[in-house]
């Protein structure tokens, strides 16, 4: 660690016993405080992104820096180890660039604040919150440029500084970021918003300490760390074997012409011990969908992974970090060197998820999901309001179709970030020139299986006035697969018809996309993979499912399903079809992705009407190493 | 001769009470409830407690009633069938609904997919189109949609609910589909939503308008026969039902608007409580009502319950006013575990619920309880219900031994171990209500009712140094006291959404006056003449740009004389500086604006006790042990019903009646009041 903490009394925390219930006391206690901070975060944040949409995560953690409760993982170790300065009493750390704590957040619209709680002299436990800011300056509204090919490109760069200084705020280091962004009100409040969350868990650390004892509090969040690690480590001998499996899947392409770009992901156990190697994924990107990947957050998104598929009921920290071992490339798309841009991240974000899911539940495949966390889908729209001459800027996410799964259908157009929602038609049209005019899911675009992938949706947008949007979206050109014979989901695709009836394709990263008024975005998302055989699933399920406008007559026929003009199952017909395509099929792998890329390339514009992304060439390591 | 008559239907007993309404004197009775018609309990018992009392049925001239036929029929999902007509292109809303999976990251893999409360095949598309502004950007046409409405003939639909984009503002199109439905569909009730909730949200509005009309057959149905049973029986008074926000509306209002009646259950324990903080002039009140499964808290603060713009029941949270309770799954039944994985002691969410019950109740019970907990340190007692009803407590103590043995400690260390976490999980709900809006809890007192409220109220006043802590006379029945004396109420809402920039003081006066005319004549209907109205305003307020607003009370006349805009923009930065510690140089938005007229309130007298001469040896009943500190202490017990006013008495001790027992712990003292509640406090 090189930041060096200054504390008053260095006498080290007394080890004590905790008694069991004392320690389930303050674990409950340490959980309601959490859903204090997101209450807090909603309540008062501005940006429908976080306070609609709920793109924000909140931690407390110990005097260490781990994580004892939140979600994503502690931010603060990769901090600790790059700060260079000291950290005291009253202090209060504000940073938003990935490379000042070893990609902790991952891009510069991530702003974080990190409380260092000090009590009776000692630093005693830390809080934590980031959220995704709407804008922060930088080439394009929305602060994403597809086509950045430096990190200097998209906004403002907040190193760590202390925006509380021995209790003191530093109004004029706010003033100097706010100024550099577009939307300078939802900043402060969205700021200001992060910072009460933090004191809240502040407030409630001290409560806890003052009815507990300071040695207790430490003690137990030492215990509840301990206890994760023995769950985690008999979780991990019982579930992951010695032999090691593999697992690549791709993100479509860069925005700028390339793709696909793969992510490949090798996990094996030693010992006691899992070792996730990232060794085979492509180098880094010249353009903007790299992912700074913090090993420790990526031990968080294996541990919960591990939980939800095995055993749900384990509460979740970071205690059991010991036991994993990340290993990622240096200058690859998921440890690009600096100033790599990395602001179009949140597609290799979205693909881990699904990778990680392939790798654990391949060797059980009763597990094992289907894909279809595949990215978050954008929406950029911004403008100079016709009437008043006021800017405005949407940043709207979008969701797509849940994979099928183990425990059943997927659902439709849900979101697979946790906590997140969509923004009310109703508000959108209220506050912005625009009319939502289509929002529904898309029959037949979950795969077939016995248990169906969500559909994706299709969001149509009458623009009301001149304005600018960007869209930010993959699995365009790949399909989230299907798996135990399930069939992949539906590609995503973005449809813009001008008022005069002229229909383009456009791509699913795109900027400085001008529109006008009567011009209708259909904005469609991708549906999730499917789970299990489509030829067991009960024919009158899709009987009902046609009544329901969620599958068609035609998207029966993947299940081996007739279903007749009036939409009543034919069963003659059925039995013959199904007997028809069992006979006609091989084996059913356990992965379908669909046609393979050359093929993909191939058709690419036939069925996408996108011309097909160029594969990547890298000149290794002469650009990474220019870059140092 | 008059009276008035409050009925509370519980899951196990239907509570009865009858109020003079001259002298205040009270007659209580209970009667086994009958959950295939709970009506059917709510007559016999209303004949029994007035045959008791030897009152006849024409002098009762209220009938108040709080019910969960609602409540259950959406927990059992044995609501009606509801077709829903929606804007062209929103068929799939409640499919799609705000697209959140609950729980954390990864908790996709095992959440179940939820069917839409009107399903899917019983949705269909009205072509029309309202813009945000409440103009026309494509009118209604008719003929299509009577082309869609077909689809639904086949399906059996019960109900009828339109739901249009924008309709909020300009409900035109909704009246147009609604007349055309009518025609085609002359037997269904047909609701609008610009009627039930006239609020920005399609997906809210849609869901609480679907609501309303899946309990709408039932909630009638229900009344209709409660109403007939009544007249039958010659009461002539007026029927009214609990709503979820503690007010009394109408039979008729009941039956069009049962959306109102979510929340009726638990908004009459928070009733009750208010009358009891009344008479022991007590303003500020924290409520912990524990029954065999939940526990419900809630605050209030200058004796006004603290309401919320929303109801939930079970998976379903919809935009009605309800009093804000916090419902844990913490009660008597909850079942104390250690899982294998973590070896964390764990109490609930899992119940043994009245069948088979706790372990000490000897019904073929298993797994240790919150009760058996109890049992085992002393709190309860071995002979419950006045002593016609006795305690296992070796079978309690070989239940919770396992837990110890899990855990490597004693016996006395697991049961107060399990006391300590159940208590905790209700500490965790009554900071929600309080620290987490913004109270201190150490300006409230705590009073603990239902059946296992007084058990835990002390613990909880010690844990949240809240006190007095406040037993009320007969606290299981606290729910029917409730529903007889609270006040009719009539709520009208307009969405206002603009910026203080853009608009007066004038402005808003008048849209203020055009909702209390309505509520006005509203209740006027109900038979409340409008001189005896009380009307009270409301306005959300936020900083332009969030999503959550702060509701403000406000007085019309302020706004009529032109101050009434700069008064609520200090109050509104006033409270979220206490909310949430900052305020913003931002315009203040007003999001919507409420009227709410509310009748006279009931004078009930309360009845006091005897007074005595502060010793309450002549209540004792005999001497006992419990846990205190650890260790078993010598304790007595006391017969409630014979402590007179004034009387002390010491912890540690336990304080027995009919329906409930009141710990009074070491280190703590009770004083019994002239109305005969129990007050504890350190001693």
């Amino acid at each position: 660690m090189t930041a060096e903490i200054i504390q008053s009394n260095t006498a080290a925390f007394d080890k004590v016993d905790v008694d069991p219930v004392t320690l389930d006391i303050i674990e409950n206690a340490l959980r309601n405080a959490r859903i204090e901070m997101d209450a807090t975060l909603f309540r008062t944040a501005m940006s429908p992104g976080i306070r609609e949409q709920g793109d924000a995560f909140p931690l407390i953690a110990d005097h260490k820096g781990q994580m004892v409760v939140g979600q994503f993982g502690s931010f603060i170790d990769g901090f600790l180890q790059e700060y260079k300065g000291q950290i005291e009493e009253g202090d209060m750390i504000w940073l938003s660039d990935p490379y000042s704590c070893q990609g902790a957040i991952s891009h510069n619209n991530d702003w974080l604040i990190l409380l260092p709680i000090f009590r009776n002299g000692r630093l005693i436990s830390w809080a934590a919150m980031f959220g995704h800011q709407t804008d922060v300056g930088g080439k394009v509204p929305g602060s994403l440029p597809t086509d950045g090919g430096s990190i200097f490109e998209e906004g403002v760069r907040i190193p760590p500084v202390k925006i509380y200084k021995k209790g003191a705020y530093q109004e004029d280091i706010v003033d100097l970021v706010i100024h550099q962004v577009r939307m300078p009100a939802w900043c402060r409040s969205d700021l200001n918003a992060l910072i009460a969350s933090c004191r809240m868990a502040e407030r409630r650390v001290h409560e806890m300490c003052e009815r507990f004892g300071d040695e207790i509090y430490v003690a137990a969040t030492d215990e509840l760390l301990a206890r994760n690690y023995r769950a985690m480590k008999q979780l991990i001998s019982n579930s992951i074997g010695e032999e090691a499996v593999s697992f690549q899947d791709y993100l479509c392409d860069d925005g700028v012409g390339f793709g696909p770009y793969k992510i490949k992901c090798t996990m094996w156990r030693e010992g006691e011990k899992v070792v996730l190697d990232f060794e085979g994924t492509d180098p880094q990107s010249a353009a903007s969908i790299n992912f700074y990947l913090n090993e420790n957050m990526f031990k968080m998104f294996f541990g919960i992974y591990m939980i939800m598929v095995f055993d749900p009921q384990i509460l979740f920290n970071d205690g059991f970090y010991d036991l994993v071992e990340v290993r990622i490339p240096e200058g690859s798309l998921l440890k690009p060197r600096f100033p790599a841009a990395l602001s179009c991240r949140t597609h290799a974000l979205g693909r881990i998820f699904d990778v990680l899911g392939a790798l654990l539940g391949q060797r059980t495949p009763e597990f094992l999901n289907a894909a279809g966390f595949s990215s978050s889908p954008h929406l950029m729209f911004s403008g100079f309001e016709r009437n008043t001459g006021d800017w405005f800027q949407l940043f709207q996410i979008g969701f797509g179709g849940i994979p099928g799964r183990p425990f059943g259908d997927g659902p439709d157009g849900h979101s697979l970030w946790p906590g997140f929602t969509n923004v009310p038609n109703e508000f959108l049209e209220r506050y912005y020139p625009m009319r939502i005019e289509r929002y529904e899911t898309v029959p037949d675009s979950g795969g077939a299986g016995l248990n169906r992938g969500g559909n994706g949706i299709i969001m149509s947008y009458r623009f009301l006035q001149t304005g600018t949007i960007a869209i930010h979206d993959d699995r365009w050109f790949t399909y989230p697969w299907g798996v135990n014979g399930g069939e992949p989901g539906m590609r995503a695709k973005k449809i813009l018809i001008k008022a005069d009836g002229t229909e383009m394709v456009l791509g699913n990263k795109q900027d400085n996309i001008t529109v006008e008024e009567g011009d209708l975005l259909h904005y469609i998302t991708w549906g999730g993979g499917g789970w299990g055989d489509p030829l067991e699933r009960d024919p009158a399920l899709l009987e009902l499912e046609l009544k329901r406008g969620l599958v068609t007559a035609e998207g029966a026929k993947a299940y081996g399903v007739v279903l007749d003009a009036a939409g009543k199952v034919d069963t003659a017909a059925t039995e013959a079809l199904r007997a028809k395509m069992r006979s006609e099929r091989g084996e059913v792998p356990l992965f379908n992705a669909g046609p393979d890329i050359e093929t993909l390339r191939a058709r690419c514009l036939e069925e996408t009407g996108l011309p097909a992304p160029i594969a990547p060439v890298w000149e290794e390591p002469a650009m990474a190493e220019a870059a140092e | 001769m008059s009276y008035r008559l409050g009925v509370d239907v519980g899951g196990t007993f239907t509570d009865l009470l009858v109020i003079d309404n001259d002298s205040g004197q009270t007659f209580r009775t209970k009667v086994p409830s009958t959950p295939h018609d709970p009506s059917e309990a709510v007559v016999s018992g209303s004949k029994k407690v007035c045959a008791d009392a030897g009152v006849n049925a024409e002098d009762i001239n209220y009938f108040m009633h709080g019910t969960t036929v609602a409540t259950n029929a959406v927990l059992e999902g044995k609501g009606a069938r509801v077709g829903l007509v929606v804007t062209e292109g929103y068929r799939q809303i409640l499919q799609i609904a705000r697209s959140l999976v609950p729980g954390g990251l990864a908790a996709w893999i095992i959440w179940p997919k939820p069917e839409p409360m009107a399903p899917l095949e019983c949705t269909v598309e009205a072509p029309e189109r309202m813009a945000a502004d409440g103009s026309t950007v494509r009118a209604l046409d008719e003929a299509k949609l009577r082309e869609n409405l077909q689809a639904l003939k086949g399906e059996g639909i019960e109900a009828l609910t339109i739901c249009l984009m924008n309709s909020y503002v300009n409900g035109a199109h909704e009246e147009a589909v609604a007349k055309v439905c009518a025609e085609e569909f002359p037997d269904l009730p047909i609701t609008i939503s610009s009627d039930i909730l006239p609020e920005m949200q399609e997906y809210e509005r849609a869901l609480t308008t679907v609501a309303n009309s899946s309990v709408r057959p039932v909630v009638a149905r229900y009344v209709q026969n409660l109403k007939d049973e009544l007249d039958s029986w010659g009461m002539q008074g007026k029927l009214n039902l609990l709503r979820s926000d503690g007010g009394l509306q109408s039979a008729d209002k009941s039956k069009e608007a049962p959306v109102n009646l979510l929340m009726s259950g638990p908004a009459g324990g928070v009733s009750g409580a208010l009358y009891v903080a009344k008479t022991a002039d007590l303003p500020n009140i924290l409520t912990l009502d524990m029954g065999g499964t939940s526990t419900d808290v809630a605050l209030i603060e200058n004796y006004e319950p603290r309401l919320r713009r929303e109801t939930s029941v079970g998976d379903l949270t919809v935009r009605a006013s309800s009093l804000d309770i916090k419902t844990v799954g913490a009660g008597g039944g909850s079942i104390a575990h250690v899982p294998e994985l973590t070896g964390a002691l764990r109490v609930g969410p899992e119940s043994a619920g009245a069948v088979p019950g706790p372990v000490a109740y000897g019904k073929g019970g298993e797994a240790p309880t919150v009760t058996d907990a109890n049992v085992v340190l002393g709190y309860l007692p071995e002979a419950l219900l006045g002593g016609t009803f006795k305690l296992d407590r070796e079978g309690a103590k070989k239940a919770v031994q396992t837990i110890a043995d899990a855990l490597g400690i004693t016996l006395l260390e697991a049961a107060a171990g399990i006391i300590d976490i159940v208590n905790e999980n209700m500490f965790g709900a009554l900071r929600l209500v309080s620290v987490q809006q913004g109270y201190d809890p150490r300006d409230f007192a705590l009073m603990g009712f239902g059946g296992a409220g007084p058990l835990h109220a002390n613990a909880l006043g010690k844990l949240m140094n809240s006190w007095p802590v406040i037993i009320p006379p007969s606290p299981g029945v606290l729910c029917a006291y409730g529903d007889a004396t609270t006040r009719l109420r009539v709520e009208a809402q307009r969405s206002f959404n603009t910026a203080a920039p853009n608009t007066t003081d004038a402005d808003m006066a008048a849209v203020l006056q055009e909702i209390a005319d309505e509520v006005t004549r509203e209740l006027s209907e109900e038979g409340v003449a409008p001189a005896e109205q009380e009307l009270r305003f409301e306005i959300d307020v936020r900083y332009t740009g969030q999503a959550f607003e702060v509701p403000l009370a406000v007085k019309i006349e302020d706004f009529k004389a032109g101050n009434g805009m700069a008064a609520l923009e200090k109050a509104f930065d006033e409270e979220h500086e206490r909310l949430f510690t900052f305020n913003l140089d931002v315009a203040h938005e007003f999001v919507n604006m409420r009227a709410t007229a509310l009748g006279p309130e009931p004078k009930v007298e309360a009845q006091t006790i005897e007074k005595g001469d502060g010793d309450p040896s002549g209540a004792k009943l005999r001497d006992h042990e419990m846990v205190v500190d650890g260790k078993m202490a010598p304790a007595i017990i006391y017969q409630r019903s014979k402590l007179r006013s004034g009387d002390k008495v010491l912890g540690p001790a336990i304080i027995t009646e009919m329906d409930s027992t009141t710990v009074v712990m070491g280190g703590c003292v009770a004083d019994v009041d002239d109305f005969g509640n129990i007050l504890i406090n350190p001693a």
